[in-house]
């Protein structure tokens, strides 16, 4: 995966690189707003990294700038800023996903996996299947193995999201957003106990687990060992 | 920034220039008033003599033609003597003098029909006054011509009027002068006592600039419109002290729950370095330093967010909810955890509440209260002291209701409850009663709830809910600041 990371703090964007080189992506580094909107026109990349205050151009005018000119590049917004209005204006500018400094690596690398592997439009899919699990979207039906596994609507929601993104690593936070859709930190880690009843009703009884915990970072679900 | 001038004279200030102007208006409209009076009066004046006048005249053109120009001249004779006030002129009609008390037809009014104002030279009548000494004075008359082409001017000198006309013009100005004069003194000294007043303010916000926010503005006790002001600013430096107080002990605060695990972070990275141990000591020892790290940055947010609430940076984020989903959904998001914990947690709420709230802020408050509910449910023995028994909770009740003008939501528990004593001071930054210290937690989820409900113009309350506590978090109807 190519990522292109449009940061002005210099030992930042260092880390970011060798991270992300160590997690197995390449990343081009743009050290302030114009250097990056040349680059990120270039093409070619899969993900941008896009920190929201920059010298010469800020890092909305890049995203709003590609949006206009056609360029559909998934884009995440790294900002300090982190109230619920700054995210809706990151949203509204064309980013795809927003995340507040200070993060952890664990929690970009997640999101920005799950940007550039975003598949055909959710509407389009409507069963997903990993190994013996299914979800059919129209009846609302989960089996695993031909099984009926009843769920809370909530579960389902939960069961969905993880499914979409089968073989990614899913943050507590991404689920949090994305399934509750709540953007603060509860104190307690309620999500893992979501989690778990949902595991409870999916992987219990069966030899091979699905739902997988992945420990410092969140969840992935997918068939075999991770 | 720049401190205004010890002290501004009189002169200057505005309340003096307020008076002068108004006094200038004042003299302007009465001099316009005077003038017209005058006018009018010096009119009727001569018309009515030029009346008299002409009677008189027709009178002696009688003469004219009972005894011809003897008879005039008698006539004319007869009346000079008896007032040397009137003037009588009886001329050829080439101009020359036939009789009479005038020594020629004044040019002014020799052509002019109704007659008219004239100026003519006579001895001064005054005491003491050589008698060669010539006076100028005026005078009104009316020429009529006789049969026998001669002109007849009968007139009045009219000094004396216009004397007395002079005296009272000069009184008027007087007395608009004094006027002017004792305006301008009152304006000055109302303006010095207004002075005086404010430079009281004045120094008063010079003291609190130069560091002593304990002054206060004098006030006088005349519950005039001043004392409004001082008693209003005075009210703000009171709320400005309170908030400065606070945000005092918000940084010592901050200084105790911020540096207290960034010193215990440094001493671990510190004695890690030191002590050379294995790659998975390391390894631990980074874990918890990451973990340390983390909990700071929440607490460091939540700081954030309650700074930017109070600040009322949110403001107009609101959008129209139903209050029962949104709590209810929170509910359900904490409802296994609270299970997990052996408590049974319900939602309860009559009907649909549609309301105009932040929505994100109402979730994360009610996410707050909840989770203290949980956090504290379990009492610990000895922890309590007075009439709350040591006791652990069962049930957690989430309620949204209608109380009057307010919509109530309440999250209440049968756990150990707080004392009366304590109940205000847990709704400060920070504050984690003894017996929670050893517990996770920031300390400020609480008054974060507290900030989100004034934002929205309501409050928070803790209640006894016999046995346990009950946190309120009260919104009026129509709320307050964020939509306003």
């Amino acid at each position: 995966m190519r990522v292109l990371v449009i940061e002005d703090d210099k030992e930042a964007a260092g880390f970011l690189q060798k991270s992300l080189k160590e997690s197995g992506h390449s990343a081009d580094v743009a050290g302030d707003g114009e250097n990056g909107l040349g680059l990120a026109r270039e093409g070619g990349y899969d993900v941008l990294i896009v920190d929201r205050m920059l010298p010469l151009l800020d890092g909305l005018a890049i995203v709003k700038t590609i949006r206009a000119e056609g360029d559909r590049t998934p884009v995440l917004i790294l900002s300090a800023l982190g109230e619920v209005d700054d995210r809706v204006k990151g949203l509204r500018a064309g980013g795809d996903d927003y995340l507040t400094k200070p993060y952890a690596y664990s929690e970009l690398l997640a999101r920005i996996e799950a940007l550039a592997r975003r598949s055909a439009p959710d509407e389009q899919v409507t069963r997903y299947v990993v190994g013996e699990l299914v979800l059919d979207r129209l009846s609302h039906r989960v089996t695993r193995g031909g099984e009926n596994v009843i769920l809370q609507p909530r579960e389902f929601r939960l069961l969905e999201y993880l499914m979409r993104h089968a073989g990614q690593v899913v943050t507590r936070t991404m689920l949090l957003e994305n399934v509750w859709d709540y953007h603060f930190d509860p104190q307690t880690n309620v999500i893992d106990v979501h989690v778990s009843r949902l595991r409870a009703k999916i992987d219990k009884g069966f030899s091979t687990p699905l739902l997988h915990t992945i420990r410092g970072a969140g969840y992935m679900i997918r068939d075999g060992d991770v | 920034m720049a401190m205004s001038k010890a002290g501004h004279a009189p002169l200057l200030s505005s309340a003096f220039r307020i008076a002068a102007s108004g006094l200038a208006v004042f003299i302007a409209i009465v001099l316009a008033i005077v003038f017209v009076v005058f006018r009018q009066t010096d009119g009727a004046l001569t018309s009515e003599m030029l009346s008299s006048l002409s009677t008189d005249a027709a009178l002696i053109a009688r003469e004219d033609g009972v005894g011809g120009q003897d008879g005039v001249r008698r006539a004319i004779e007869m009346r000079t003597s008896v007032d040397p006030d009137r003037l009588y002129l009886l001329a050829a009609a080439d101009g020359s003098k036939i009789a009479g008390n005038l020594d020629r037809m004044p040019p002014e009014i020799a052509g002019r029909k109704g007659g008219g104002v004239f100026s003519y030279s006579r001895p001064s009548q005054r005491e003491g006054a050589r008698n060669s000494r010539m006076a100028d004075h005026q005078a009104v008359a009316v020429v009529t011509t006789l049969n026998d082409g001669a002109l007849l001017l009968v007139g009045r000198d009219i000094e004396r009027e216009k004397a007395l006309i002079r005296r009272v013009r000069l009184l008027a100005f007087v007395v608009i002068g004094a006027l002017a004069v004792a305006g301008l003194v009152g304006a000055y000294l109302v303006s010095r006592h207004v002075l005086a007043r404010v430079e009281a303010v004045n120094q008063t916000a010079r003291s609190i600039m130069a560091g002593d926010l304990g002054r206060r503005i004098p006030i006088e006790g005349s519950g005039d419109e001043i004392d409004a002001l001082a008693g209003n600013l005075n009210s703000m430096l009171d709320r400005i002290e309170q908030l400065m107080s606070g945000l005092r002990e918000v940084s010592d605060n901050i200084a105790h729950d911020l540096k207290t695990p960034l010193n215990r972070l440094r001493n671990r990275a510190e004695a890690a370095l030191r002590e050379q141990g294995s790659a998975e000591d390391c390894h631990v020892c980074l874990e918890r330093t990451i973990e340390e790290a983390d909990e700071l940055i929440k607490t460091f947010n939540a700081l954030l967010l309650i700074a930017r609430l109070e600040a009322g940076a949110l403001e107009g984020q609101t959008e129209e909810v139903d209050l029962r989903q949104v709590v209810g959904d929170v509910a359900e998001l904490y409802e296994p955890v609270a299970e997990e914990a052996g408590l049974s947690l319900s939602f309860e709420s009559p009907e649909t509440m549609p309301h105009r709230v932040n929505r994100h802020l109402i979730g994360q408050s009610v996410a707050n209260l909840i989770d203290n509910a949980i956090k504290y449910a379990v009492g610990h023995a000895g922890d309590r002291t007075g009439d709350h028994a040591a006791r652990s909770a069962t049930r957690i009740v989430v309620t949204v209701r209608q109380n009057g003008e307010m919509v109530e939501i309440a999250v209440s528990d049968d756990g150990p409850g707080i004392s009366a004593a304590d109940r205000a001071r847990v709704l400060k930054r920070f504050v984690r009663l003894e017996q929670s210290r050893s517990r996770p937690g920031t300390g400020l989820g609480l008054s974060m709830v507290a900030a989100v409900a004034r934002l929205h113009g309501g409050d928070v309350r803790l209640e006894d809910n016999n046995p346990g506590l009950s946190v309120v978090l009260r919104l009026p109807r129509t709320a307050g600041r964020l939509n306003g």
